[in-house]
């Protein structure tokens, strides 16, 4: 079985991001740039298939400028077999990303097309489905448990009413949500032997590919920040102040 | 340009959920000539007669199909699709929750456009603003203007809109090929007659400093007390003190609460990017330092085994 998994280049979860005075964007520059936590977790799943023996080859996909070959790195160094990089210095948007990705599943045909359920800096929770969509394929999004055997995945998905098991044929789409396993702190001798690897680079243009219609950003603005408010020092003042208002 | 709004009505077991009535309040501000909700399920009679009561929906369409059992984006996607052409509608909403995000973007997808995740607030009906980075930057969209706008709306952004009305509820037949690649198992709900995380005006919850699934007990003690619902950090539910749907943040719920009091939890952005809409958030821990002191409208520092029993002996 080939699995293929996406990989973004996102900043480091542990930032407090800074937005640009002028409202243009946040600042990114000199700021740690980690692969984004959803995806680490989607490449772990990935190796531990490949351990297990139910995966042959896993091949890491990036869309990104050239600084996201560090991020294809570290999937190489959990074990990832190969990399192909879809160099482009423009931001890429879900719908484009998602053509590119249906794009790169129809040369590789992989059984299973392993995501993050969403990337912490744009957090759009997008990508997966629509790649899914675009291929005509089973989605099974925000996975905290896959099953495979055969021909088909059972996958447990943590939504809001609780946990749901889904049957999907495979190929399928399968993003990963945070409690499908805990990732593997990289040791220097993969990151050594990763540097080996391959990576083959392409261009939108390579896959044929159109970038969709756009969303405009129009400008970035700090959030409603709120006020720190007042610290009680007993437990009578914390519940005089919820008294006064009308909170118990 | 007419905004003829659809709207995906999300609903479990028979009846709306909530989060269907906060959608139509955000497609009220997009200047609509009409907002329809669609509901999509085996038999949707229930959900249809609630939907037609909330203050603003023009019609409610009912489609009623077994497969609709279970509600399975790739398989509800298709049936959106063909009534959002059918209807020509220029806006495609959905509530974003578990349900919306995983059914949207297919939809958006299929009819090829782009989509706007968590709409927080609207400018017009194609400019928006969202978060970004678990809600410490906000943009601003707009979208394109030819073609149908799919997006999400952030339900904690705005309240439900009121009941009351009694708008038509018209039965309708979608002409839509459904794939056979996905199937239902089940759902394991955790049962709980606490009020619903998501909706309810007060929430109570606790983080990895309430220790165990034990310790936990003096939380539901409390919540019980003041009729409030139970909610968690990841770090709780990672440790298995309690279920999934119980977690608040970045990537579990974002909730708009009238008071949210939470014990043991530090305050990581991920977690604040969930309660960040509360009106009064409490805080309690025994950490000086903490950084949910940052946020919260009341601060308390100590030992939350001990102030619990006080607080539930006081509230009285
Ligand atoms: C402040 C800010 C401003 C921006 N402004 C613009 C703008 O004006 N125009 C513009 O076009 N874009 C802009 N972008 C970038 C762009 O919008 C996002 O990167 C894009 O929308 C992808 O969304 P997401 O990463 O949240 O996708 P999600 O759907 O949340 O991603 C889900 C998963 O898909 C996969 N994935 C997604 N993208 C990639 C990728 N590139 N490589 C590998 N895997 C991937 C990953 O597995 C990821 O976990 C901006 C981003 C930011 C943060
Ligand atoms: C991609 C990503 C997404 C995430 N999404 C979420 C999310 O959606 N929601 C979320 O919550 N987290 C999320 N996290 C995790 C987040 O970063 C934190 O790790 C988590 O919120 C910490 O939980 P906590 O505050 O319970 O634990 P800790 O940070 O360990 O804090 C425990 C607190 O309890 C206090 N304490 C201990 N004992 C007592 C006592 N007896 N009395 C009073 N106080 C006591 C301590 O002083 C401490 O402040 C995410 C992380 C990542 C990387």
């Amino acid at each position: 079985m080939k699995v293929l998994v996406s990989v973004k280049r996102a900043i480091d979860y542990n930032v407090r991001i800074q937005i640009k005075p002028d409202g243009s964007g946040v600042v990114e520059n000199g700021v740690k740039h980690s692969m984004n936590p959803f995806d680490e977790i989607a490449v772990e799943q990935a190796m531990r298939w490949k351990e297990a023996g139910t995966a042959e080859e896993v091949v890491a996909v990036t869309i990104g400028p050239d600084a996201a070959k560090e991020q294809l790195r570290s999937a190489l160094a959990f074990g990832c077999d190969r990399a192909i990089h879809i160099k482009t210095d423009e931001p890429v948007q879900p719908l484009t990303a998602a053509r590119v990705f249906e794009a790169i599943a129809q040369k590789e045909e992989p059984k299973v097309f392993m995501m993050g359920k969403q990337a912490i800096d744009d957090d759009s929770n997008q990508t997966g489905q629509m790649t899914s969509a675009l291929l005509e394929w089973p989605q099974a999004t925000f996975a905290s448990e896959i099953e495979l055997s055969g021909e088909t995945a059972k996958v447990t998905r943590e939504i809001d009413a609780g946990l749901e098991t889904l049957e999907v044929d495979l190929p399928a789409v399968i993003t990963a949500d945070l409690r499908l396993n805990e990732p593997r702190y990289l040791k220097l001798p993969d990151i050594m032997k990763a540097k080996k690897k391959p990576i083959e680079d392409m261009s939108l243009d390579d896959l044929g590919v159109e970038a969709a219609a756009r969303l405009e950003t129009l400008k970035t603005t700090p959030p409603p920040t709120r006020e720190a408010g007042v610290r009680v020092e007993s437990v009578d003042e914390l519940v005089a102040k919820l008294k006064e208002k009308g909170l118990v | 340009m007419s905004n003829k709004i659809l709207i995906i009505a999300d609903h479990l077991d028979g009846s709306l959920n909530e989060s269907t009535a906060r959608a139509v309040a955000c497609a009220q501000q997009m200047s609509p000539t009409g907002i329809d909700v669609l509901v999509l399920a085996e038999d949707g009679a229930s959900v249809a007669a609630e939907a037609a009561q909330i203050e603003g929906v023009s019609r409610v369409l009912q489609a009623d199909n077994a497969a609709n059992a279970h509600p399975m984006a790739a398989l509800l996607t298709p049936q959106i699709v063909a009534a959002a052409q059918q209807g020509e509608y220029s806006h495609v909403l959905g509530p974003n929750t578990t349900f919306g995000k995983d059914l949207m973007p297919r939809v958006a997808a299929k009819l090829g456009v782009a989509m706007v995740t968590d709409i927080m607030s609207v400018h017009s009906a194609h400019e928006f603003d969202r978060p970004i980075y678990a809600g410490n930057a906000v943009i601003t969209v707009g979208a394109p203007t030819d073609q149908v706008l799919v997006a999400s709306v952030r339900c904690a952004s705005y309240p439900a809109a009121p009941g009351g009305n009694s708008a038509e509820i018209e039965t309708l037949s979608l002409d839509a090929e459904l794939p056979g690649h996905t199937r239902f198992v089940n759902l394991e709900q955790a049962s709980s007659d606490r009020p619903d995380l998501q909706t309810a005006p007060k929430v109570i919850s606790g983080g990895r400093g309430v220790g165990s699934e034990e310790n936990f007990k003096v939380i539901y003690d409390l919540a019980d007390k003041i009729g409030a619902a139970v909610g968690a950090s990841r770090a709780a539910v990672d440790a298995g003190y309690v279920p999934n749907d119980m977690q608040v943040g970045q990537t579990g719920k974002i909730i708009s609460p009238e008071l949210y009091m939470c014990f043991g939890i530090s305050g990581a952005i991920q977690h604040l990017a969930g309660i960040k809409d509360a009106q009064t958030i409490v805080a309690i821990n025994k950490d000086e330092e903490a950084p949910i002191f940052e946020v919260a409208d009341i601060g308390l520092v100590g030992d939350l085994f001990k102030i619990i029993p006080e607080l539930e002996e006081k509230i009285g």
